[in-house]
């Protein structure tokens, strides 16, 4: 693989899955707000 | 007697479901089944069929660049918009954009405007849930062993038979399954339906598409037939380019491809946000929903069917082959180059490839039911399975021309009319409402309210300005062909260069069938208007809110 095919290809990649997981990992993690909220199951 | 029934019934339903029968209200079940399911709105077929061949079209690796800044420049600001208006019209009873759209300004043609969130979903949901049967077809024929031993052109012309019905009406049958099963789905409810579709097959998607990838990314060239190594099929994708970004129709398509992969401007976000309650996040769900749609897209959907394709048959064939889309290379080329991996692994293989493919599209289709039946339980005060079965009898019936004329185009028709402008149009008028007339600041609190995480400040001038600018920009570029559309340029050009009477014949009865089309299409859009007025006069009549 070419280096400026590398470079973009992990730039890009790299970027795109920190936040995802970022994102999703606060889904997760933040505290539950106070009933009711929207959720059925919490 | 009496008291007898009374307490048989309080033992039999909870609280809770005694509001839900009362009201008709939903909920969603949790935090991480609203976010999944609002990813599967957006991953569809798009994510592995259309955006790895658009990069390969717009400048490779250079068309991350402009893909990029569309997503931060009108992707995430259109998705704090759609959630935030969503869960506003949700605090006023709405659950479908004709009255969301009301809510926010007293000017009645709003609620006409918000016809198009229920317009696109309906005709969306009825050619789309055909493509969705194509994935069901041909995951059973993936495990069943009907590819093995077929040469590539038997499995091309097994497509373009399956398509043209040639071969029976197995299509018609798997099409009817696909139905049920989505209206069944949808009658369950968000909580008891989407959300455990979304809940198993996102899960399964994304480890579908990780073996997928793999299996791309491994090909080593020799083996198995094949001709390069898997790595060169990214290196194809990934080379970028530098010189197309300063093109604009690379940055159109980029703008065009962020926006038909987070399913902005349809109203589906719209109504699934419509039930989140006014103190809890909307910016952090409608993040992780997004980026959670881009790790698919770029992530996985670059690294299957040009790694794959370009280890068989080469980088020539396949920059041949992306010219007539991603649709050829996902059903006519890949499941026979999976053949190539022996009888077990091509089946497994197969049934990933369509399994895939099949859950980015009912995630997608059962979100395109529920603003339809919002609109019916809200305004006509419909029981949700009576709604469910409406919408499932409506897309049997639109979806008809679309499998019975395929090859007449009506496929194609729909989905560029219903699937394409309307898109752009509402998510055009949408912004202008929210940013212009709703107001800014008013726009700015919804979208922090509850909020789980800062949303910086830049986003205010961004939803503002910059967004609608660039909404516009591709409303207008796209206008020249849509009046090429209307006047069935390039079918009269046809016409007249040539002299064969049989063609120009065929060619006559196309425009006769895309015409057709149009006219069915805006007849729905006209009925949709006359359900949303009818509401609107019985909502005054009950003296219930409207502007």
């Amino acid at each position: 693989m070419n280096s400026s095919a590398l470079t973009m290809l992990l730039v890009s990649e790299i970027t795109i899955t920190l936040f995802t997981c970022y994102f999703f990992y606060k889904v997760l993690t933040v505290p539950k707000k106070k009933e009711p909220d929207s959720y059925s199951d919490n | 007697m009496h008291i007898w029934s009374i307490g048989i019934l309080v033992l039999c339903l909870n609280q809770s479901n005694i509001c839900k029968i009362m009201s008709n209200k939903e909920n969603w079940g949790s935090r991480v089944g609203l976010v999944l399911a609002m990813a599967g709105n957006a991953v569809g077929l798009g994510n592995f069929l259309r955006f790895p061949v658009q990069a390969v079209q717009n400048g490779g690796g250079a068309f991350i660049i402009p893909y990029l800044v569309c997503f931060l420049l009108m992707g995430i600001p259109l998705l704090f918009v759609e959630w935030s208006m969503g869960r506003f019209g949700g605090r006023h009873g709405h659950h479908s954009t004709p009255f969301i759209l009301d809510s926010m300004d007293k000017r009645a043609f709003w609620k006409y405007i918000g016809v198009f969130g229920i317009f696109t979903n309906l005709t969306v949901a009825a050619y789309y849930c055909y493509l969705e049967s194509w994935t069901l077809s041909y995951a059973y024929h993936s495990v069943s062993g009907s590819f093995m031993g077929q040469t590539q052109e038997q499995i091309t012309s097994f497509f373009g038979n399956y398509v043209s019905l040639h071969d029976g009406y197995e299509p018609i049958a798997i099409w009817l399954i696909c139905l049920l099963l989505n209206t069944w789905i949808l009658s369950k409810g968000l909580s008891g339906g989407v959300e455990k579709v979304a809940k198993i097959g996102m899960p399964l998607l994304i480890i579908f598409g990780i073996f997928l990838a793999y299996k791309g990314i491994t090909l080593k060239a020799g083996v198995n037939g094949a001709i390069n190594d898997g790595i060169v099929g990214l290196n194809y994708l990934w080379t970028p380019n530098f010189d197309s970004i300063w093109q604009p129709k690379v940055w159109l398509a980029a703008a065009g491809q962020i926006f038909f992969t987070l399913s902005v401007g349809m109203g589906s976000i719209q109504c699934y946000a419509s039930y989140v309650k006014s103190k809890d996040d909307i910016a952090l769900n409608s993040m992780s929903a997004g980026w959670m749609n881009e790790f698919v897209e770029v992530v996985l959907g670059s690294a299957i069917i040009i790694p794959i394709s370009i280890g068989y048959l080469g980088i020539d064939k396949v920059s041949e082959l992306v010219k007539s889309g991603g649709l050829g290379l996902g059903f006519k080329t890949l499941p026979y180059l999976f053949t190539q991996w022996g009888s077990t692994l091509s089946a497994i293989s197969g049934f990933m490839w369509f399994g895939l493919l099949f859950f980015a599209g009912i995630t997608s289709s059962l979100a395109m039911g529920t603003p339809c039946m919002g609109f019916l339980m809200d305004e006509f005060k419909w029981k949700r399975s009576n709604a469910a079965w409406t919408f499932g009898l409506a897309i049997l019936i639109l979806g008809l021309p679309t499998v019975l004329f395929f090859n007449h185009g009506v496929f194609d028709e729909y989905d560029y009319w219903a699937g394409t402008v309307s898109l752009v149009v509402f998510a055009l008028a949408e912004i202008i409402l929210f940013s212009w007339v709703f107001g800014m600041e008013k726009g700015w609190n919804e979208i922090n309210r509850g909020a789980d995480i800062v949303v910086p400040t830049i986003f205010k001038f961004i939803t503002k300005y910059i967004t609608p600018l660039i909404l516009g920009w591709v409303f207008f570029a796209s206008l020249p062909d849509i009046f090429e559309k209307i006047s069935n340029k390039a079918i009269i050009e046809q016409i007249a260069n040539t002299t064969d009477a049989n063609l120009i014949n065929e060619l006559n009865s196309q425009m006769l069938y895309l015409n057709g089309s149009r006219i069915l299409l805006l007849l729905i859009f006209a009925g949709i208007s006359y359900l949303v007025f009818i509401a609107y006069k019985k909502r005054q009549k009950h003296g219930r809110f409207t502007s």
